[in-house]
């Protein structure tokens, strides 16, 4: 919707998610599928004779398999409907969303059923990552996902001991969320007495990137069914709303900028998304945000920019406990990506759990104050973002 | 339902091994042609704000095949959604984005260079499960021949017919300055080429491809400020079969004639026999020609080979192009038919240009044996 009303309007009226697990032997990937489409059929009290098109996103090179949807037809119910398979890297998840809303928006289609997945056991991760640069240039310098410039940078800019102690308090924060989800993957019941222990124990990766600060490698499935204003109304007694979304990408390499640190994505697309739909404050206005974050460094240093603050805001914010469920925008009540990252579906966790908070359907991470106005992001490539606004009303 | 504009096209030529350059520079290439045909720009408020690209990570070799092309479709800070699979549903859903109202104006970029990996049959072959597919070695060239048995058993058709299609594809080619095989070759030619999964011969197959193709798309109101003549899409359709080939009838285009409906159906067409006048079918090996224009309702089932008898596809313009049998890359098949299809009803096909084209019907296939097949319908 970048500068004009949206065709017609569009709700998401069913989620369901697979536990996250770094192992998942028992099924194969068409299986896991299968188990995630069910359970979003049962949530929307729906059958696949209500769906008109499947699509589909995952990561070709970290399972090795080739147009896997055409294996995974045998879960995805895709069996005589349209389909369509879009992939974005980590943002996958996110733009699956984007391209729900648009192909339910355009009236091609009245409900889709959108599929996110990844069995990270089946491949490997970093070697997949790493081959994503450019065999020529950069592939002998790529460390997978692996980056300690984020961790040196807030270093350098807000000194050892603060950034340091602050890292580690958002992969606590994270830790206690995630250890409320019944479905997160990695709970590990941390508390922050622990916090000099692991900053000084945790093995470095890259720099101060350590192993406590990185995301998971899981195994899951996240599906989301999406219906018209029409259909989702009578379909669903209380379908969340999708106001908005926005993708900005990047070019691979940030060599060509010299020293200065370019916008980020996460800023320029919060810029652009916030003004077209009249956002002044992001902090005071959203509810709850669910933000794709790799790393606690980088979490952390992206808060900043998607809510378009300055300085040492968001260290403070952090500090005070307003990331926290009852602080003044809870972050990640998912546990976020740190906890389970199943990466083709991970970027679509995010406003899975955020429509889940506004529906008050979450569980035990159910944030305890009213949910209207819900933000995710999604996050891949080289740098890449998707934003997408929930809301509980249609009265924007 | 509004009506979406094609309002430019380009084409790299193809070639076997284009070793001199990489896929960037051919997206550059295509790239900078449109921008040349149309003035478009990336401008935020009146430019191209969301770029729709089509790429497969095996073919390419690279995981999150997109990251590698961002710079060169113009997406740097701008939207960029990858269709991961073959491009014409990338037509299909930037039709979406624009009637969303999400966009107005897009950009869409395809690449494939079929000349990188070890073989198309390696990429191929991990399309398949990997606990009984894989180890079997099914790969979509053998997965065919199981195809072409079976229509050839229900169908009847020859390998006189087979070579016919062959030899009128490369007729076409010749006229075709994108096509990629253009040696002309004599029936006697294609009839003694080796057989390589039977009946499917050598010269029934089509050969390796590197390419790059481009679009630009916009909505209704803004379509004349980039074209003059703009194309509309009409109709789009897609259809997805199981998977097991043992689970399918093979031979009964069940996903095509699905998508068909779906695509016709939009488009308003009741008989595309009297609607239509010019098609563009994803023949990768000479069987699927005759097979995919009864799936498109020019013939009823099984008469295929007959249609071919009665110069069917002279009469319904059926791949001007040379089609797939000159050569295109796989994973964008369907975005050279549709390239082809908008130049034909532009007028600006050149050589190989149609009298009197009013609307055409694109077609093209992904996954095994036509799995899953993909319907568009364009109109001048």
């Amino acid at each position: 919707m970048a500068k004009k009303k949206k065709n017609r309007n569009v709700g998401i009226i069913g989620v369901g998610q697979t536990e996250y697990s770094s192992h998942k032997e028992y099924q194969n990937q068409a299986e896991m599928v299968n188990e995630a489409v069910r359970y979003a059929l049962a949530d929307a009290n729906l059958s696949l004779d209500d769906i008109d098109c499947v699509i589909h996103g995952n990561m070709e090179l970290f399972e090795m398999v080739h147009q896997p949807d055409m294996w995974h037809s045998l879960g995805s119910g895709a069996f005589g409907k349209d389909q369509l398979r879009i992939t974005t890297g980590g943002t996958t998840g996110a733009s699956l969303v984007c391209a729900a809303d648009n192909l339910v928006a355009s009236g091609m289609y009245d409900v889709v059923m959108a599929i996110g997945l990844e069995k990270l056991q089946e491949g490997h991760t970093t070697g997949g990552i790493t081959n994503m640069a450019d065999p020529l240039w950069f592939r002998h310098l790529q460390t997978g996902a692996l980056t300690g410039s984020t961790a040196s940078m807030m270093i350098e800019e807000f000194g050892e001991e603060r950034a340091k102690i602050a890292a580690m308090k958002y992969r606590i924060l994270m830790d206690k969320h995630a250890c409320l989800n019944p479905r997160a993957h990695r709970r590990l019941g941390l508390d922050y007495d622990q916090m000099e222990n692991l900053m000084n124990t945790s093995p470095k990766l890259v720099g101060e990137l350590r192993l406590i600060h990185m995301c998971s490698q899981s195994d899951g499935a996240c599906v989301m069914i999406f219906a018209s204003e029409k259909k989702a109304k009578k379909l669903s007694d209380k379908p969340v709303w999708i106001r908005d979304h926005i993708t900005i990408h990047r070019e691979e390499t940030f060599n060509n900028f010299g020293i200065e640190r370019p916008e980020w994505t996460m800023r320029n697309a919060a810029r652009k998304l916030f003004e077209r739909n009249g956002i002044k404050d992001p902090l005071k206005y959203f509810d709850v945000f669910e933000m794709y974050d790799p790393s606690a460094w980088w979490g952390l240093d992206w808060l900043r920019e998607f809510l378009l603050l300055d300085g040492d805001e968001h260290l403070k914010l952090l500090e005070n406990g307003e990331f926290d469920l009852d602080g003044k925008l809870p972050v990640n009540p998912s546990g976020g990506v740190t906890a389970s990252n199943p990466i083709g579906a991970t970027a679509m966790l995010r406003p899975a759990e955020a429509a889940m908070q506004i529906r008050g359907d979450a569980g035990p991470q159910q944030i305890r104050k009213k949910v209207k106005h819900a933000l995710a992001s999604g996050f891949g490539g080289t740098m890449w973002t998707v934003m997408v606004m929930l809301e509980k009303e249609l009265n924007w | 339902m509004k009506r979406i504009a094609i309002c430019a096209v380009a084409q790299h030529k193809c070639n076997s091994n284009q070793w001199d350059k990489r896929f960037q520079g051919m997206l550059l290439d295509v790239l900078e042609e449109i921008q040349e045909q149309t003035g478009f720009t990336f401008d935020e408020d009146t430019g191209v704000r969301n770029v729709i690209t089509c790429s497969d990570d095996v073919f390419d070799a690279r995981t999150i095949s997109d990251n590698g092309v961002t710079d060169v479709v113009g997406a740097h800070y701008r939207g960029e959604e990858k269709m991961a699979q073959e491009g014409l549903n990338g037509l299909g859903y930037a039709m979406a984005s624009i009637l969303a109202g999400h966009d107005d104006v897009i950009y869409l970029a395809g690449h494939c260079k079929e000349s990188q990996p070890e073989s198309r049959n390696v990429c191929t072959n991990l399309a398949y499960d990997p606990f009984y597919g894989r180890p079997m070695g099914l790969d979509f060239l053998n997965v065919a021949g199981l195809q072409a048995r079976a229509y050839v058993e229900k169908s009847g058709l020859t390998q006189q017919q087979m070579a016919k299609v062959v030899v009128r594809a490369r007729q076409w080619a010749a006229r075709n300055p994108y096509a990629n095989a253009t040696d002309q070759v004599e029936h006697g030619e294609v009839m003694a080429s080796p057989m390589i999964c039977d009946p499917i011969k050598s010269l029934h197959i089509y050969p390796i491809s590197d390419g790059a193709v481009g679009f630009l798309l916009a909505s209704e109101e803004r379509a004349h400020e980039f074209s003059d003549n703009p194309v509309w899409i009409t109709g789009f359709g897609c259809c997805m079969d199981s998977y097991f080939m043992g689970d399918r009838d093979i031979a009964s285009n069940f996903a095509l004639k699905k998508a068909a409906g779906r695509a016709y159906k939009m488009a308003g067409i009741k008989d595309p026999k009297k609607a239509i006048d010019l098609v563009e079918v994803m023949d990768c090996y000479a069987y699927q020609q005759p097979m995919w224009l009864e799936g498109l309702e020019f013939c009823k089932d099984g008469k295929g080979p007959k249609f071919i008898d009665e110069s069917g596809p002279a009469k319904y313009n059926v791949n001007l192009s040379g089609g797939m049998l000159a050569g295109n890359p796989l994973m964008i098949g369907g975005l050279y038919r549709a390239a082809e299809a908008a130049l034909q009803l532009m007028g600006d096909a050149g050589e190989h240009q149609a009298a009197d084209v009013k609307r055409a019907v694109v077609q093209s296939t992904t996954g095994g044996a036509g799995q899953f097949h993909t319907v568009l319908v364009l109109e001048q």
